[in-house]
């Protein structure tokens, strides 16, 4: 199994920590994996991307421009990545704040309203949560708890109170994946 | 049990320091490699081991106070990236004219000038050739993992110790910067002030007792006949290392038609391009450079016989690929490939340039 | 009496230190350089602590200083022995470590790794040798040369509207809160050389004590480069680089004097 995945959206959104624990998580259970970011300036409130990369195999390149899985969070990153999707591959979005709708037939297209259900919860920090519950619906690639046993590596101690509310959050997620088509 | 994390090629730089038993750490902040000196200053190394971390006011202090460190028998290092490397030229160079020991990583982005923070190749000729003034070689160590970024700091230690000689490290932007599963060595105790004194007190300046003569550490040498002595001394360590450290990866060379030479994230791009080559039955094998100086001409030449030709591949405008061309002695075929100035090439574009610029050229 | 009973331990008043090496210096006759690296060469015998001491050297007319000096020794680029000492102090932090600077090393191509060793505070002694003119390279003009004073880069004289004002480096780095005790002496008389000797004693004493960086300013004169005899130098010196270089302390036990 390899699954090659880019999640794209704004700094802040939390995009490269999601990378992070479901990069974490594969460790979790023992598969090989990458982590590659969009660095500098672009970061600061621009747009924020991450590859991840989780294979049985050894991974070769960290670096992809066609991908099994897009993870998508902005428009800029709609025009820039619906094209990179490999054909059967996954685009998962956010509708808030989209307004050129993915038009491609030959992908399965989900949508999870993650904005939104983060406001319903009352935290805006959850939002990447959210969205990872309902790309492992998507893409059941690693295991629940591998995800918990990751945010527990990823997150500093004094955080480890906030991992039952990120867990409610991913199963949330999952419980609001929609497949569009 | 060893210990896997999940880290940066930077982070796991520093952290690899800390367990290689280094004394010293000076850096001063550029991207894409601050994480280094972040690491180091968020771990407390003084608590851990008593290594010392200071942040220079310059990339040149920063070399500097190396210089002085290493004169004094410690394992000391530094990090930067490209305009700071070139700053640190003037102590690389003194450090091997006095023949001193130190690491320097140098996490590679896009120039000339100021450039660009994205990854880049386009310090090899820097690297390999010199980089400061004067005759004389790094040991350059080419990491294409987290892996091997954190294992490569306790070899570059050693061959530095070894041939009294500086070692670089030659990372890039997208090796700091991307995050693998690491599995961290042990480790490794700081020397102590008198075990130092007992195995470097025939050279390093750590006070001069009694009984004893005094140790100079100085690159000068105003006499031209002395000097040559002295130049012809560091030639025979470069020999020396041509002789025992080249160190270099071959994957699927044994059947191939065509060989991508490559190191460090390139290498890595490679691999994915050699994958979809052969699904299109295309015979590539890949010559990873481990070792950039010295450089595994020997091996190239071997191959050089058997293949129909190389295609160099490295983000810059061709500078490895002349030393392949010196290798192979026009035995076969060798050509460029490469995207530059901070844009870093897919899969796709060596493939197709294999296709074009070496198999259909 | 014959020499050789004159050649006893008992009528022995003085000696060179065993600091020294019994290489001829290569300054030039007149040159304050040799009774400056005398003094610091003494001062480390009288405290003990020889053996533990490791000096930098620079670029500059003292780059040979490890030639005389008999200590372990670091020679530096040029201007960066202060970044060099730190890198020594800091992983030896129980040796004595200085540097013996001229003005061009210390306070213009070196003025960064100065300013910012001294704002960190290193424990460490910087002897600066200051002549106003870069005597090595054959008389270029310094930061510290005068105004109107002629020099080959400034042969009509130092002006200082293209040029700028000698520099008080001293003076500069006394305001830092890192640095604990700054002077200025200078080496031309029997007393101004036992003033400066103690100046650099008590700066080793501070580093022992591990109070904070000592400074410890010489000036000095340069009769090759202001092309004049030693005599006529020393004279130069004081009517002209003392006014504009007051000798005395600038900073006692972290407090500025004046």
């Amino acid at each position: 199994m390899t699954e090659e995945l880019i999640i794209a959206g704004f700094g802040g959104q939390g995009v490269l920590s999601m990378g992070k624990i479901l990069a974490y998580s594969g460790i979790m259970q023992d598969q090989e994996v990458s982590w590659m970011p969009s660095y500098g300036p672009e970061m600061r409130g621009g747009t924020a991307n991450v590859t991840v990369i989780i294979s049985d195999d050894r991974i070769s390149s960290p670096i992809l421009t066609q991908f099994d899985t897009a993870v998508i969070l902005n428009q800029q990153s709609m025009d820039k990545f619906e094209e990179t999707v490999k054909p059967g591959g996954v685009l998962l979005y956010d509708p808030n704040g989209i307004l050129k709708h993915p038009t491609r037939k030959d992908i399965n297209i989900f949508k999870v309203e993650g904005a939104k259900i983060a406001a319903e919860m009352g935290n805006a920090k959850i939002f990447n949560m959210i969205v990872l519950g309902a790309y492992l619906k998507a893409k059941p690639i690693v295991k629940l708890e591998n995800v918990i046993e990751g945010l527990k590596k990823s997150l500093p101690e004094r955080y480890h109170k906030l991992i039952p509310l990120n867990e409610e959050a991913i199963k949330r997620g999952m419980n609001e994946l929609v497949e569009i088509s | 049990m060893a210990e896997i994390k999940l880290m940066k090629g930077n982070e796991a730089v520093a952290e690899a320091a800390i367990r290689a038993g280094c004394d010293a750490y000076f850096g001063y902040p550029i991207t894409p490699q601050s994480e280094v000196i972040e690491y180091l200053m968020m771990e407390r190394p003084e608590d851990r081991t008593g290594m010392v971390v200071l942040q220079a006011e310059s990339e040149i202090a920063a070399i500097h106070m190396v210089y002085g460190a290493a004169a004094a028998g410690k394992m000391a290092m530094t990090s930067s990236s490209s305009p700071g490397i070139s700053l640190k030229e003037e102590g690389i160079s003194y450090m091997a004219g006095s023949e001193l020991p130190a690491v320097i990583v140098n996490v590679v982005r896009g120039g000339p000038g100021l450039g660009t923070i994205q990854p880049s190749q386009a310090d090899y000729f820097q690297t390999t050739k010199g980089g400061g003034h004067g005759d004389y070689r790094l040991l350059v160590l080419a990491p294409a993992s987290v892996q091997e970024s954190a294992d490569f700091v306790a070899d570059a230690f050693r061959l530095a110790f070894k041939y009294r000689n500086p070692v670089m490290i030659l990372s890039d932007g997208v090796i700091g910067q991307m995050m693998e599963k690491v599995i961290m060595p042990e480790q490794t105790p700081r020397l102590t002030d008198q075990e130092i004194i007992e195995k470097y007190g025939d050279w390093a300046t750590t006070g001069k007792p009694d009984d004893k003569e005094r140790n100079i550490i100085t690159s000068l040498e105003l006499d031209p006949y002395k000097q040559e002595l002295h130049n012809i001394k560091l030639q025979a360590k470069y020999t020396q290392m041509q002789e025992e450290e080249v160190r270099y990866e071959m994957i699927n060379c044994e059947d191939a038609d065509y060989i991508l030479v490559a190191y460090g994230s390139s290498a890595r791009i490679s691999q994915k391009a050699m994958d979809l080559a052969r699904a299109k039955g295309i015979k590539v094998g890949i010559f990873r450079l481990i070792t950039l100086f010295p450089f595994p001409s020997e091996q190239l030449n071997d191959l050089a016989g058997r293949v129909k030709g190389f295609l160099a591949v490295e983000m810059s405008a061709g500078q490895m690929i002349e030393d392949v061309k010196l290798a192979i002695e026009g035995k076969t075929k060798a050509v460029h490939f490469g995207r530059y100035g901070g844009v870093i090439h897919s899969p796709e574009e060596i493939l197709e340039a294999l296709e074009q610029k070496l198999i259909g050229g | 009496m014959d020499i050789k009973d004159i050649i006893k331990p008992e009528n022995l008043v003085y000696t060179k230190t065993k600091n020294m090496t019994d290489k001829v210096l290569s300054y030039c006759p007149g040159c304050g350089h040799g009774t400056a690296h005398n003094i610091t060469m003494e001062v480390l015998e009288d405290m003990g602590i020889t053996h533990n001491t490791i000096g930098v050297a620079p670029v500059g007319c003292s780059v040979l200083a490890y030639e005389f000096m008999n200590i372990d020794m670091q020679q530096a680029a040029h201007g960066r022995a202060p970044a060099v000492a730190t890198g020594i102090k800091r992983v030896w932090p129980e040796k004595y470590v200085f540097t013996y600077q001229g003005d061009g090393d210390l306070a213009a191509i070196g003025g960064n790794e100065t300013l910012h060793a001294c704002n960190r505070g290193e424990n460490i002694v910087i002897i600066f040798v200051n002549n106003g003119i870069y005597g090595m390279t054959g008389g270029q003009m310094a930061p510290t040369t005068l105004q109107g004073m002629q020099t080959s880069t400034s042969p009509y004289g130092r002006e200082i509207e293209t040029m700028g004002s000698p520099l008080k480096m001293t003076e500069l780095i006394a305001q830092l809160p890192g640095v604990h005790f700054v002077t200025r002496q200078a080496v031309h008389t029997p007393g101004a050389v036992r003033k400066a000797k103690k100046a650099i004693r008590k700066a080793f004493e501070i580093q022992k004590e591990k109070k904070g960086l000592a400074f410890v300013e010489i000036v000095s004169n340069c009769n090759s480069g202001w092309k004049m005899t030693p005599v006529e130098s020393n004279i130069w010196m004081v009517d002209n680089m003392f006014p504009y270089f007051p000798m005395g302390d600038i900073k006692v036990d972290g407090k500025l004097v004046k």
